[in-house]
C-alpha cells in the first residue's frame, strides 16, 4: 500500500523508507547490523574479525566429519525448536524446555536401566520403549508447567525456571548417587551396551535415524499447525484468549496441549542424546537446546521450514566458534554474542517497520 | 559467642546485598509497567565490566560506576524497544538476557584470573561494639550498608512520597495518572534506568566483593532469574522482596551447613535446591488469584472459607495492572 503510493513519487528518503519497511531488505539489514556488532566486539578485545569469521566457517564446514557433527547436532536443537512451536503459537513462553529435555533423557534411562543386563530384549523395541519414556516424561513435565501456571496462577515463566532448577537436581542427585557407576562418580551413568544405540553412520556420530527423526517431526508439526483445524485453534488461543475462549474453544485445554506437545519434543530430544549421541546419562546432557531453541523460534516466526533452516545456522555458528578457543586462543562464547545480536537487531527493525508503517497511516489518514 | 557462628551470619548479610540491589531495582522498574526479564544476562555484564574496570584503574569507585552504567544501559534498552518500537518486554528481556550473559564470557575470559579485588570492610564506630548484633550488622562493606539503606529509602519513596504515589500510578493505570499530568513514558524511562543501575551495583559485588570474575565457573549463573522470582515472591514490595532476598541466601547458607553431614548427597544439590524451593514459594502467593480456587471457596461452609480466603488473602500478591503494558496516549 505505501510502496504504491511512493511509486508515484520517487525520491531518496521514500527509497530508504521502502528498505526500512520491505521485510526482505529490513532483514537483510538486520543480519549486516549484527554481524558489524559483532566485528566491533571481536576488534574490542583486540582479534582480527576476518580471522574469526574463517575459524568459525572452517570449524563447521572444512570436513566431512565437521558436517556430520553440525548435522548431529542439529537434531536435538531443531526438535527443540519445533515443539517450541506449539507453545509459540499459543502465546507461551516454554523456558522450561531445558529441564524437559532432561527429564525426557532420566526416564529414558530408566527404561534402559530395567532392560540393561537382559539379553532376551529385543534392541529395537526397548530402543522405542526407552523414545516413548521420553517423550512421556518430558511431556509431563511440561505439563507441570501449565498446571501451575492455568490453576496456580504462576507465570509459566516463573514456573518453568523453577521446573528447571528442580530437573537439574533431579540430575544431579541421580548421576552422583543412585545411578553412578560402581568406583566413580563423574557426572555421569555407565555406559549403554552397544545394541542399544542408535545406528551411527561408520566413524562418525551422526546418527541416520536421529536425523530422520528431527525431519519427520519438522513435517509433522508443519501439517499440524498449518494443515489443521486443531492448528488453528491453537493459533486462535495464541492470538486472542478471550475471544477464543467466548467462542467456545477451551482454551486452557489447548494450552495445557500445547504444553504437552512441546514437551514430547522436548523428552524426544532427550531421549536422542541418550540412545543416539552420548550413550549415558550425564550433567548437562540438555546442552542449552531449550534456550537456544527460544532464540530460534523468535527469529523462525512460526514457520517450521524456516525454523530448520535457522536452526542449521545457529548450529553451524556454535559448532564452528567451538574451535576459536584452540586456533586463537578466544571464548567460544562468541556464538551466543552472533546468535543474540542477530535476533536483537531483527527485533529493532521489526520495530522500525512497525513505526514507519504506523506514521505513514497517520499522515494519509490525517 | 562463638566468633566464627558471628561472622557466618554477618556473611549472610553481606551474600544477601547484591540480590536486594537486583530486587529493589527490578522493584522500582516493574512498579512503573516495565518488566526487565535480562537480569540474569545484565547481572553477569555488569559484574565484568565492574570488575574490569576496577581492577584496570585500581579504584572500587570507578569498577562500581562502570557496572551501574551497564545496567542502566541494558534497562533503557529494554524500555526504549517496548515504549518507541513496540516490541515485546519479554521477547526483548529473554534475548538481551542470552546476548549479554554471553558478551560477558567471551569479553571477560581474558581477565579470569587478573589481579582480584575485594571491597574491604569498614566497621562502623560504636554501632559495632554493640554485643553480637554489632559484629554481624555493622562490620560490613560500605555496599552492604548502602544495602540497608536501600530498601527503606525505596520503601519511603515508594510508599509515603508523591513521586511514589505517580510511581504506582504509571504502573497500574497510566491513563489516569496520564491525564493527571503524569509524563508516563518519561518516567518509565527513568525507573527503569535506575533499576537497571541497581542491579548494575549488584552484579559488581558479585565480581567484587562476595565473588570474583572467573568467566563461566564464576558461579552466579542464574541469579538474575532467582531475582526476578523474588521481586515477585516479594509483592513488589521493597521490604518483603528484601525478606525474600535474605531468605533465599538463608536456604544457600543451609546448604553449605548441610552438606558436610549428608556425604552421600553430592554438593551441587545443595547449591541448586534452594532455586526450586524459592519458585515454588510462587506457588504459594500466587495461587489466590485462580479462579478455581475461588470457586471451590464458594462451596465450602461460610466460617471455614472465611478463614482460609484470609490466609490466602494475606499471602497473595498481585502485580502492577499495567505491567509490561506499552502506554500510549491517545
Amino acid at each position: 500500500m505505501i510502496s504504491k503510493e511512493q511509486k508515484s513519487k520517487p525520491n531518496r528518503s521514500s527509497f530508504f523508507l521502502n528498505l526500512l519497511t520491505n521485510r526482505v531488505s529490513s532483514l537483510f539489514i538486520a543480519v549486516v547490523l549484527a554481524l558489524v556488532f559483532t566485528c566491533l566486539v571481536i576488534l574490542i578485545i583486540k582479534a582480527n574479525p576476518f580471522r574469526v569469521f574463517e575459524v568459525i566457517f572452517s570449524g563447521a564446514f572444512s570436513s566431512t566429519d565437521a558436517v556430520t557433527q553440525v548435522l548431529q547436532a542439529w537434531v536435538p536443537l531443531v526438535l527443540a525448536s519445533i515443539g517450541l512451536m506449539f507453545t509459540f503459537t499459543a502465546g507461551l513462553w516454554n523456558i522450561g524446555m531445558e529441564g524437559q529435555i532432561e527429564i525426557g533423557a532420566i526416564c529414558a534411562y530408566g527404561v534402559i536401566r530395567l532392560f540393561m543386563d537382559s539379553s532376551t530384549a529385543s534392541p529395537a523395541i526397548v530402543i522405542i520403549l526407552t523414545m516413548l519414556a521420553g517423550a512421556v516424561g518430558g511431556s509431563v513435565w511440561a505439563l507441570l508447567v501449565g498446571m501451575l501456571k492455568n490453576f496456580g496462577g504462576v507465570n509459566e515463566i516463573f514456573g518453568g525456571l523453577g521446573f528447571n532448577f528442580i530437573a537439574d537436581t533431579v540430575m544431579l542427585y541421580l548421576v552422583y548417587g543412585p545411578w553412578k557407576p560402581i568406583g566413580v562418580a563423574n557426572g555421569s551413568t555407565k555406559m549403554l551396551p552397544r545394541s542399544l544405540w542408535l545406528p551411527q553412520i561408520p566413524g562418525s556420530y551422526l546418527s541416520l535415524w536421529a536425523l530422520g527423526i528431527a525431519i519427520l517431526g519438522v513435517v509433522i508439526t508443519a501439517i499440524v499447525l498449518k494443515g489443521t483445524y486443531f492448528g488453528l485453534k491453537i493459533k486462535a488461543v495464541g492470538k486472542n484468549n478471550k475471544s477464543s475462549f467466548l467462542m467456545g474453544i477451551p482454551t486452557s485445554r489447548y494450552m495445557l496441549i500445547s504444553f504437552m506437545l512441546c514437551g514430547i519434543f522436548a523428552g524426544l530430544t532427550g531421549a536422542l542424546q541418550i540412545t543416539a549421541f552420548y550413550h549415558v546419562l550425564r550433567t548437562g546432557i540438555s546442552g542449552g537446546y531449550g534456550y537456544l531453541g527460544l532464540l530460534v523460534g523468535m527469529l523462525a516466526n512460526v514457520q517450521p521450514l524456516v525454523t530448520a533452516a535457522i536452526a542449521f545456522v545457529f548450529i553451524a555458528l556454535s559448532k564452528g566458534a567451538a574451535g576459536l578457543g584452540i586456533d586463537l586462543k578466544l571464548d567460544s562464547n562468541l556464538s551466543g554474542v552472533i546468535q543474540g545480536t542477530l535476533v536483537m537487531f531483527v527485533l529493532v527493525m521489526d520495530g522500525i517497520r512497525k513505526v514507519i508503517v504506523k506514521k505513514n497511516k497517520g499522515a494519509r489518514i490525517g | 559467642m562463638d566468633s566464627s557462628l558471628i561472622s557466618s551470619i554477618g556473611s549472610i548479610f553481606a551474600w544477601a546485598a547484591p540480590v536486594i540491589f537486583g530486587v529493589l531495582g527490578e522493584t522500582i522498574t516493574e512498579r512503573s509497567g516495565v518488566m526487565n526479564l535480562s537480569l540474569n544476562g545484565s547481572l553477569i555484564l555488569s559484574a565484568m565490566v565492574g570488575f574490569v574496570a576496577a581492577t584496570t584503574t585500581n579504584s572500587f569507585l570507578i569498577g562500581f560506576l562502570a557496572a551501574a552504567a551497564v545496567g542502566s544501559l541494558i534497562a533503557l534498552l529494554i524500555a526504549f524497544m517496548s515504549i518507541d518500537l513496540k516490541q515485546s518486554q519479554i521477547a526483548v528481556g529473554y534475548v538481551l538476557a542470552m546476548a549479554t550473559k554471553s558478551l560477558a564470557y567471551f569479553l571477560g575470559a581474558p581477565y579470569v584470573g587478573a589481579h582480584v579485588m575485594l571491597l574491604p570492610t569498614v566497621p562502623i564506630p560504636l554501632l559495632s561494639q554493640i554485643p553480637f548484633i554489632g559484629p554481624i550488622l555493622f562490620k560490613q562493606t560500605i555496599l552492604t550498608y548502602l544495602s540497608y539503606v536501600a530498601i527503606v529509602v525505596c520503601y519511603i519513596w515508594i510508599f509515603k512520597t508523591h513521586q511514589g504515589l505517580i510511581l504506582t500510578g504509571i504502573g497500574e493505570r497510566p491513563s489516569a495518572a496520564y491525564i493527571r499530568g503524569a509524563n508516563v513514558n518519561r518516567l518509565r524511562y527513568i525507573y527503569t534506568g535506575i533499576g537497571g543501575a541497581m542491579v548494575g551495583v549488584g552484579g559488581a559485588l558479585y565480581s567484587l566483593s562476595v565473588k570474583t570474575w572467573n568467566g563461566t565457573l564464576s558461579g552466579f549463573d542464574g541469579i538474575g532469574w532467582i531475582i526476578l522470582a523474588i521481586t515477585i515472591f516479594g509483592g513488589w514490595h521493597p521490604i518483603k522482596g528484601a525478606l525474600g532476598s535474605y531468605l533465599f541466601v538463608v536456604f544457600q547458607y543451609v546448604g553449605i551447613i548441610l552438606q558436610p553431614l549428608m556425604p552421600n548427597v553430592n554438593s551441587r544439590v545443595f547449591q541448586v535446591a534452594p532455586f526450586p524451593l524459592m519458585i515454588l514459594a510462587l506457588l504459594f502467593v500466587n495461587i489466590g488469584n485462580a479462579d478455581w480456587v475461588e470457586r471451590t471457596l464458594a462451596g465450602l461452609p461460610e466460617n471455614v472459607r472465611r478463614t482460609i480466603s484470609k490466609v490466602l488473602r494475606a499471602m497473595r500478591t498481585s502485580p502492577p495492572a499495567a505491567l509490561g503494558v506499552p502506554f500510549e496516549n491517545e
